[in-house]
């Protein structure tokens, strides 16, 4: 390789690196803050300030929801498989919004009574697809 | 195995030929535009009419015959202009700069159109048309590099300055990359993480995963389709003053 080529490259090298080490001290600063959702156990430990929104996800825990009658209002438990939140919330819930699926909850966390007030809930669905004839001739089964 | 690198070698210096580039593309073209359709409308009309209901989103989710090729072409052309991008820096082959530049529109459009149709899915399942978690946001990251690369290179009057500044700007933004692939495993996110994977089983099953990879190869034939348009007008617009243009 010819010299200028050489140092070109080094120039490409030094470019890349550079921004690269820039981007990782940044993510690292940034760190927890990445993350969209508390985990039912992040939020143990982290004991976040009654005053500030903050976000829960988990799994709905199986047989937890319970819906007030005459009322939007909600209750229901998130679940890590660990730790477990109870949430309130009341308004419309999204379509995939159900017990042993994913979900996000935004709101505030009362810790004097450890319960979970939101304001938002969002569903969180995983990577899986299968036909629905299927999955319906397995449950059958 | 000297060969194969001489006549790899040679291949390289034909692609860094512009009167070459533009002769073979200019036959090669009608057949690419025919097999991206094929491919296109196999793809989507199979995924959206004949594969089956999922059995948790329901119909909603056909929108993934849109949405994961989108956005994997939109990370794929990325990935091809960081190339562009050190043999321009490197080697100053101006194919490599005249590639940078007619792929970044087109880039943003894909990113655009990943972006629009994750969106318009996110609504229905989700419960929100936009959320600022890791994997969208560093998609909207992309989308903004390439708008990015293209208003830096139409600040410029002269090419060649043109070209290594965009070039630089292109390497800088593929730190972003590797971000997007794994930001769904590194963090907390409301996106869920990759269905189709290369080391494993994929998480789709095969009735609804076989239009989905017609529907991703026929965007890969629109994007060279597209890509090589671009560049035929890129090069026309540079060189029309050339001999060899003149007699073309």
């Amino acid at each position: 390789m010819k010299k200028i080529r050489k140092n070109r490259l080094y120039a490409v090298l030094f470019i890349f690196g550079s921004s690269l080490l820039a981007t990782v001290l940044v993510l690292t600063a940034l760190n927890q803050n990445i993350n969209l959702f508390y985990s039912p156990s992040d939020l143990f430990s982290s004991n976040p300030s009654p005053n500030k929104s903050i976000r829960v996800g988990g799994l709905v825990q199986k047989g937890s929801l319970m819906r007030i009658p005459d009322s939007l209002e909600i209750n229901f438990i998130i679940t890590d498989l660990k730790e477990e939140v109870t949430v309130n919330y009341s308004g419309i819930l999204p379509d995939l919004f159900k017990e042993e699926a994913g979900v996000v909850a935004t709101g505030y966390y009362d810790q004097t009574n450890s319960s979970f007030q939101a304001f938002e809930i969002l569903a969180k669905h995983d990577e899986n697809y299968e036909p629905k004839e299927v999955v319906q001739a397995l449950e059958g089964k | 195995m000297n060969r194969t690198f001489n006549s790899l070698k040679n291949f390289y210096h034909k692609l860094g030929s512009s009167p070459w580039f533009y002769r073979i593309s200019g036959i090669t073209i009608p057949y690419i535009a025919l097999f991206s359709f094929l491919f296109l409308f196999i793809g989507i009309v199979w995924g959206v009419f004949f594969s089956p209901t999922d059995f948790k989103q329901g119909d909603v989710y056909r929108i993934i015959y849109i949405h994961v090729p989108a956005a994997s072409v939109s990370q794929a052309i990325y990935y091809t202009m960081t190339v562009a991008a050190v043999v321009s820096m490197i080697w100053r082959m101006k194919m490599a700069g005249i590639f940078i530049k007619s792929m970044a529109p087109i880039g943003a459009s894909f990113t655009f159109l990943a972006l629009i149709s994750g969106s318009i899915w996110g609504q229905p399942t989700w419960g929100t048309w936009w959320i600022w978690d890791a994997r969208l946001t560093s998609t909207l990251v992309l989308f903004i590099f390439y708008i990015a690369i293209v208003s830096l290179y139409s600040s410029f009057s002269e090419k060649k300055s043109a070209d290594q500044a965009v070039s630089i700007l292109t390497l800088v933004g593929a730190v972003n990359l590797p971000i997007i692939k794994k930001s769904v495993d590194w963090w907390n996110t409301l996106h869920q993480p990759a269905s189709i994977k290369f080391t494993e089983s994929s998480s789709i099953s095969t009735e609804m995963l076989y239009p989905l990879i017609i529907s991703i190869f026929g965007f890969y034939l629109v994007v060279l389709l597209s890509g090589l348009m671009a560049m035929r007008a890129e090069i026309a617009k540079r060189e029309i003053n050339k001999e060899w243009f003149k007699n073309y």
